[in-house]
């Protein structure tokens, strides 16, 4: 027999007002974690989806009084008969701070070449590094090996070249390895090959004319990433497809901010319940804290019996305000996330913090009302002996 | 010396014309092993006295002292713990805990007591024993009778053996019967070694007591009437 047992059978016998206190925080708490794993849910979605527009920075050679678009982004310069950037440059990428956050680095050169007479954009492209930068290409083919180019679909159409056909660029014999579908871009009108044979062909071996950078910025800000990479590409433009990344940390934010304010609602009308319940609670029970502390329990012992009750339903709330969480969070993304892009994982860092913020919020409604009941007078609680 | 001495205790409640004199200038004192009764009628400042002895409620002038331990000048926890060291408490309703076993009850004066769980049940155990309740440890207040109730009360004053049991009508609720058994229970503590005050309406169960001081107004107006 200790304080702890005295504690537990009060919360057995008073099954209904436990229940309302458990109730309530598990409710608030359950609410937090809905929010806070829809929200995460949500980022990791539009983030995901926003991977697949591509890439959101640009690595340009400084220019000066040039301009050029390219996908229909304005790239601010890029002159294809000045500098370029030194491709070993580009490796230093990988050592920036937020280089964990980078998922795909696509350097690029560009030269003009004739074709059946016809002045054609060749692009030297890494095809790898394209997948996750472009993900909406479709080559009806192959991607192409050292011999092997890829035409645009207007390209292919203006030279009437199809998968498999001969072409001569720069007096080397290449074999079509594919067609590019249209994109509505202008990598409709360019002819692609591995970046190195490009190189090779244009006389530009160890450059690159621009690269694209795909990050993934949920929890880094954009601008630093910029910044970084500009410090380890000395010699190059760095730019952010502002836009884009703009309105996606706005949005999120904006979300964010108001799922947080949400939950201090609904904590604060949480810790209210546990307040006012416990206050009730230690009234009914004047008669038995009367004989506690006229048998010798001091003040803190009374005062510990309360906040053990407050622990033992704070904690059963967080365990269960996290599953109701979860559950409801996975019923909303069914709802909410139409493609089904949405996830949700059970996330330790939550389950601890939704524990802690239900023993919390718990024990501090429980602090007055635990402070009253020891405070009691044996006497009075007694009516005198 | 005497085991308890109180002097010159007064306790008023109120104040300006509202004031009441509960207890008026008491003297007596108790030997280590006595049983003494407290008589009077209702109002008399029986129970206000008890509960000064009781360590619960401070006089508003006057000294109490208790095996040499001036127990008004301890603090408000220190006089918890002299509560919890030095007396048992046999309240007049039992004021037993419900949602607790006979056993559980028993054992609540041990509760924050630095003892193995299994030491404090053997006490309880013990202590049911002693007053006649081994074999219903597990029952709740509400599934015994108002005597065993009352032999429940008294187990709990007397598991952590404090040297004084202060016992408010102790038999108040019960039958004849019943009350016999109790007071015999009673006495049998006290020749064991137990120092017992115990505040009654009734003559027959004062008659167990050694001594009886007899309260009206409150003041003492009687103190040797054995």
């Amino acid at each position: 027999m200790n304080l702890r047992d005295i504690a537990f059978k009060n919360l057995l016998r008073r099954k209904a007002k436990a229940l309302f206190v458990l109730a309530g925080l598990a409710i608030g708490v359950s609410t937090v974690v809905a929010l806070i794993s829809f929200v995460d849910a949500m980022t990791e979605n539009i983030n995901h989806k926003l991977e697949k527009y591509g890439a959101n920075i640009l690595i340009v050679p400084k220019t000066e009084n040039l301009s050029l678009t390219y996908g229909g982004l304005s790239l601010g310069g890029v002159s294809f008969e000045m500098q370029e950037i030194r491709e070993q440059d580009l490796t230093k990428i990988k050592s920036i701070k937020n280089a964990a956050n980078v998922a795909g680095l696509g350097p690029m050169v560009f030269g003009v070449v004739n074709v059946d007479d016809h002045k054609v954009l060749l692009a030297g492209i890494d095809f790898k590094a394209n997948w996750i930068l472009k993900p909406w290409w479709k080559i009806d083919g192959t991607i192409p090996g050292e011999k092997g180019v890829v035409l645009g679909s207007e390209t292919a159409a203006v030279l009437g070249l199809n998968q498999g056909s001969p072409v001569t660029i720069k007096g080397r014999q290449l074999i079509v390895s594919g067609v590019l579908k249209p994109t509505g871009s202008q990598d409709d009108q360019l002819i692609f090959m591995p970046l190195e044979t490009a190189q090779t062909v244009l006389n530009k071996e160890g450059l690159v004319s621009m690269a694209e950078v795909a990050a993934l910025c949920k929890d880094c800000p954009i601008e630093a990433m910029v910044k970084q990479i500009s410090d380890v590409v000395p010699g190059a433009k760095v730019m952010a497809i502002q836009q884009v990344v703009k309105s996606r940390m706005e949005a999120l934010a904006q979300f964010k901010k108001f799922s947080y304010g949400v939950s201090i609602v609904v904590v604060l009308v949480g810790s209210l319940v546990v307040l006012v319940t416990m206050m009730g609670s230690v009234r009914e029970r004047t008669e038995e804290i009367g004989i506690f502390r006229a048998i010798g329990f001091r003040k803190s012992h009374v005062f510990g019996i309360v906040l053990l009750e407050a622990g033992f339903i704070s904690a059963a709330a967080g365990i269960i305000g996290y599953i109701a969480g979860f559950a409801v969070t996975k019923g909303a993304i069914h709802f909410f996330s139409e493609s089904g892009g949405a996830s949700i994982h059970p996330n330790l860092e939550l389950i601890g913090g939704s524990f802690v913020l239900a023993v919390l919020v718990g024990l501090m409604a429980s602090v007055y009302p635990a402070y009253l009941a020891s405070r009691m007078d044996p006497n009075q609680a007694l009516n005198a002996i | 010396m005497s085991y308890i001495k109180a002097e010159g205790l007064s306790k008023q409640y109120g104040s300006g014309d509202a004031t009441v004199l509960a207890i008026h200038n008491m003297d007596f004192t108790v030997e280590a092993g006595e049983f003494v009764s407290i008589m009077g009628e209702s109002g008399a400042g029986k129970s206000t006295l008890l509960s000064i002895v009781g360590a619960m409620n401070p006089p508003s002038s006057g000294k109490f002292v208790v095996d040499g331990i001036d127990v008004y000048r301890l603090g408000s926890e220190k006089r918890t713990d002299f509560r919890r060291e030095f007396i048992g408490f046999v309240f007049q309703s039992f004021h037993l805990v419900p949602y607790l076993t006979v056993v559980e009850n028993v054992m609540l004066p041990l509760t924050t007591v630095k003892m193995s769980k299994k030491k404090k049940r053997v006490l309880a155990e013990e202590a049911l024993d002693q007053v006649g309740l081994a074999g219903k440890e597990d029952r709740l207040p509400s599934q015994i009778s108002g005597g065993e109730k009352e032999r429940v009360a008294i187990a709990r004053a007397v598991v952590n053996d404090p040297p004084v049991i202060l016992a408010d009508e102790p038999t108040g609720n019960l039958d004849s019967s019943t009350t016999r058994e109790i007071m015999g229970l009673l006495q049998r503590l006290n020749r064991e070694g137990t120092t017992i005050l115990m505040v009654t309406h009734s003559q027959d169960c004062a008659a167990y007591a050694e001594r009886i001081l007899q309260v009206s107004d409150g003041r003492l107006i009687g103190k040797d009437e054995s």
